[in-house]
């Protein structure tokens, strides 16, 4: 889009609009206001997003608004310019900040002041502040600025009210001319942008006469009590620790990974270590639901349609030994029920569970910290972990949760590894029941190897770019217990998401094989692509369906390898080449949609290269 | 005793003397609450030359190497 085309856009204008720092639980609030029929879009023009919603105030219908978090209105970064923006189109503005950290965010309010507009004040978190033995006089401070304050707890709802009585008592032509003639509530002069003189200089005395207001404000409303160091707190300096930090960081990984498992497991199995022989067992799990409940009624439709007509391979797929194999029959109503329900979803519920945990938790910040000089090494951003673990999830989110990231070219590099070399939940599960069937070796070598392609692309892709690589420099959130209802409702949003968008396209996707294949349609291709899957990869001719199918749903085409017999050496080269090859047909578009047409050709050329080469090695060296 | 936040020990509480950097790094910097003045406490080094964090009004922030050998504190 040009600058043209972004002038010509619409103006989002809004009767209260939320502005606030990161980390302020101004999205909480946002919620709390709104309730839960919010749109969050993106801002026309830029990567940046912000979220929209109707509140219900004595009978009217109001627009809130929440701005992307900002630290402060210099339009120096894209949250700040549509902040900016946003506020143009506002006629309130309820500034939410962290009643514990007031030093840090009396600066952006100092700046709103001279915004001119209807201003509110709110101090959210005031119970964790009071943890810490803050206190804060209120209307002293709203004596101070001019404007009313409000403390509140978004998360309980405490004080919400309260605040939004005050939002609309605030007059909207209010004007604080007076202000600026040297009242007590007088704001230092903030320019926007330094445009003239020496840029440097400029900026400098004004943070300077903000630092020193903000100084004088806080010495007089706030009072600390000095606490003992909770046990949060105690933590929290344990976990940046050079050598206990260390210890913590692979023992949450590993505990992560192993709860992932255990739990994915459960819910399909109702037994704890499925792989080798279950230590527990009840009768419970989407296993047992398929055949028991599902099996018989399907059974009978099978004698009806008698097996081997166009409609029983369309609905059941083929019988393996005279019997429905919800596995390996590959009929909608079989394989394409189990893969998507039985199989995918229970890791899916598991894989949320435990990354909502580590999330809200607030420990990813902290081993983005601790993997940031090994990152660096890759050419990456500490950071750049954090996409990567939710493209465990989906790639999807994955990609695009990559616009945390500051470059352009991190978000290139960080989506094209996720594309390529980070396998998603559904892929994983397949690869866990069919790969370590044959053992844990075998699995190991599937991850080892996509690790390794993780480092070296990312290693080659660092020498062929000499990009200055801004220093990390970032505030770690405080540790806090996740709220239950917010990680259920975030668990809920992924899981429904993964269900409309993917139960469908699993659906096309095996009605697609059942007919490609009465047609001879993949006959074919296998003829043309069989060189490469032979010749250089060992598989067998056949092997090309699984991978053409792995452009619509990796977890059915991993799936498809199952009838296939392989060696336990074929599984492993036709797991880490399905990983590879084409991301499936959601990331494919997500993927153009960040990078753009010419990146993401680039990104392609990078995963058919790395993937013929890949497959070659492991046929060579297996 | 003035020297770099980089090799500040663990443990030690400081005030900021200077930042010998240019305005955008001022201004990062600036946006955490960092600025002349400002005490703050260095919490751990991460090993193997990794970033270095800091408790400033009990939040802390991770500061990379680089950056950090550019903010010159004095010890208190």
């Amino acid at each position: 889009m040009n600058e043209h085309q972004m002038q010509q856009q619409k103006r989002i204008t809004s009767d209260v609009l939320l502005v606030g720092q990161p980390n302020v639980g101004k999205s909480v609030l946002f919620s709390r206001m709104t309730g839960v029929r919010t749109i969050a879009s993106n801002y026309p023009g830029s990567t940046v997003s912000f979220t929209q919603g109707k509140m219900r105030y004595d009978d009217n219908n109001y627009t809130v608004v929440d701005a992307p978090g900002t630290y402060s209105l210099e339009p120096s970064d894209e949250a700040a310019r549509v902040t900016i923006d946003l506020i143009d189109g506002a006629a309130r503005i309820i500034n939410v900040i962290d009643a514990g950290h007031l030093e840090r965010h009396l600066p952006l309010t100092l700046e709103l002041l001279a915004q001119k507009k209807p201003l509110i004040l709110a101090l959210n978190m005031s119970d964790e502040a009071h943890h810490h033995g803050i206190s804060i006089d209120t209307k002293k401070l709203s004596k101070k600025l001019g404007i009313p304050v409000v403390s509140l707890i978004a998360r309980s709802g405490e004080g919400v009210r309260e605040l939004i009585e005050n939002t609309f008592t605030v007059p909207i032509s209010e004007s604080r001319e007076q202000d600026e003639a040297g009242h007590p509530g007088h704001h230092p002069h903030i320019k926007r942008s330094p445009h003239h003189g020496k840029p440097g200089e400029h900026v400098h005395l004004d943070r300077n006469l903000i630092w020193n207001k903000v100084g004088s404000i806080v010495d007089e409303v706030q009072i600390i009590v000095h606490h003992h160091k909770s046990i949060g707190e105690r933590l929290e300096e344990l976990s940046v620790h050079p050598i206990w930090g260390t210890a913590i960081a692979l023992l949450v990984v590993g505990t992560a990974f192993s709860l992932i498992r255990l739990i994915g497991e459960f819910i399909i199995g109702g037994g704890i270590g499925i792989v080798g022989d279950p230590w527990i067992s009840l009768p419970f799990g989407t296993e047992l639901l398929f055949t028991e409940v599902l099996g018989p009624p399907l059974d009978w439709l099978s004698e009806l349609l008698t097996p081997g007509t166009f409609f029983h391979k369309l609905l059941i797929g083929s019988l393996v030994n005279g019997e429905i194999d919800f596995e390996q029959s590959f009929g909608i109503l079989t394989s394409g029920l189990f893969i998507p329900l039985g199989v995918v979803l229970p890791y899916l519920i598991s894989f949320y569970f435990v990354l909502s945990l580590l999330e809200d938790s607030g420990y990813l910040p902290r081993l983005a910290v601790f993997l940031d000089r090994f990152m660096h090494r890759l050419g990456l951003h500490g950071y750049a972990i954090i996409p990567t673990l939710l493209g465990l999830g989906c790639n999807v989110p994955g990609i695009m949760a990559t616009r945390i990231l500051e470059t352009k070219r991190q978000r290139f590099i960080t989506s094209t590894l996720i594309s390529i070399a980070v396998p998603c939940a559904a892929l994983q599960a397949m690869i866990i029941g069919l790969v370590g069937r044959a053992g844990l070796l075998p699995l190991v070598g599937v991850y080892g190897t996509l690790f390794i392609v993780w480092v070296l692309i990312s290693i080659i892709l660092r020498y062929t770019s000499k990009e200055f690589r801004p220093e990390l420099l970032v505030e770690i959130p405080p540790y806090r217990l996740p709220a239950i209802g917010a990680l259920m409702n975030k668990m809920w949003f992924r899981i429904t998401g993964f269900l409309k968008e993917a139960l469908p396209i699993i659906m096309a996707a095996i009605v697609a094989v059942n007919i490609l294949y009465q047609l001879n349609i993949f006959e074919v291709i296998a003829k043309i692509a069989e060189p490469v899957i032979t010749k250089l990869w060992g598989m067998p001719k056949e092997s090309i369906f699984p991978l053409l199918i792995g452009i619509l749903r990796k977890d059915v085409a991993m799936g498809m390898f199952a009838p296939l017999s392989l060696t336990v050496k074929q599984l492993v080269i036709g797991s880490v080449v399905l990983s590879m090859f084409f991301p499936c047909l959601a990331t494919f578009v997500v993927l153009f949609r960040e990078l753009g047409l010419k990146s993401g050709l680039v990104s392609i050329g990078i995963m058919l290269a790395s993937v013929f080469f890949t497959g070659t090695m492991l046929n060579l060296i297996l | 005793m003035k020297t770099h936040l980089s090799d500040l020990p663990s443990g030690k509480e400081a005030t900021i003397v200077s930042i010998q950097g240019g305005v955008g790094m001022q201004r990062r910097l600036g946006r955490l609450g960092l600025h002349e003045g400002q005490r703050i406490r260095k919490t751990s080094n991460i090993a193997g030359r990794g970033p270095v964090i800091i408790t400033v009004n009990r939040t802390q922030i991770a500061i990379g190497r680089g950056m950090a050998q550019k903010i010159e504190v004095e010890t208190v």
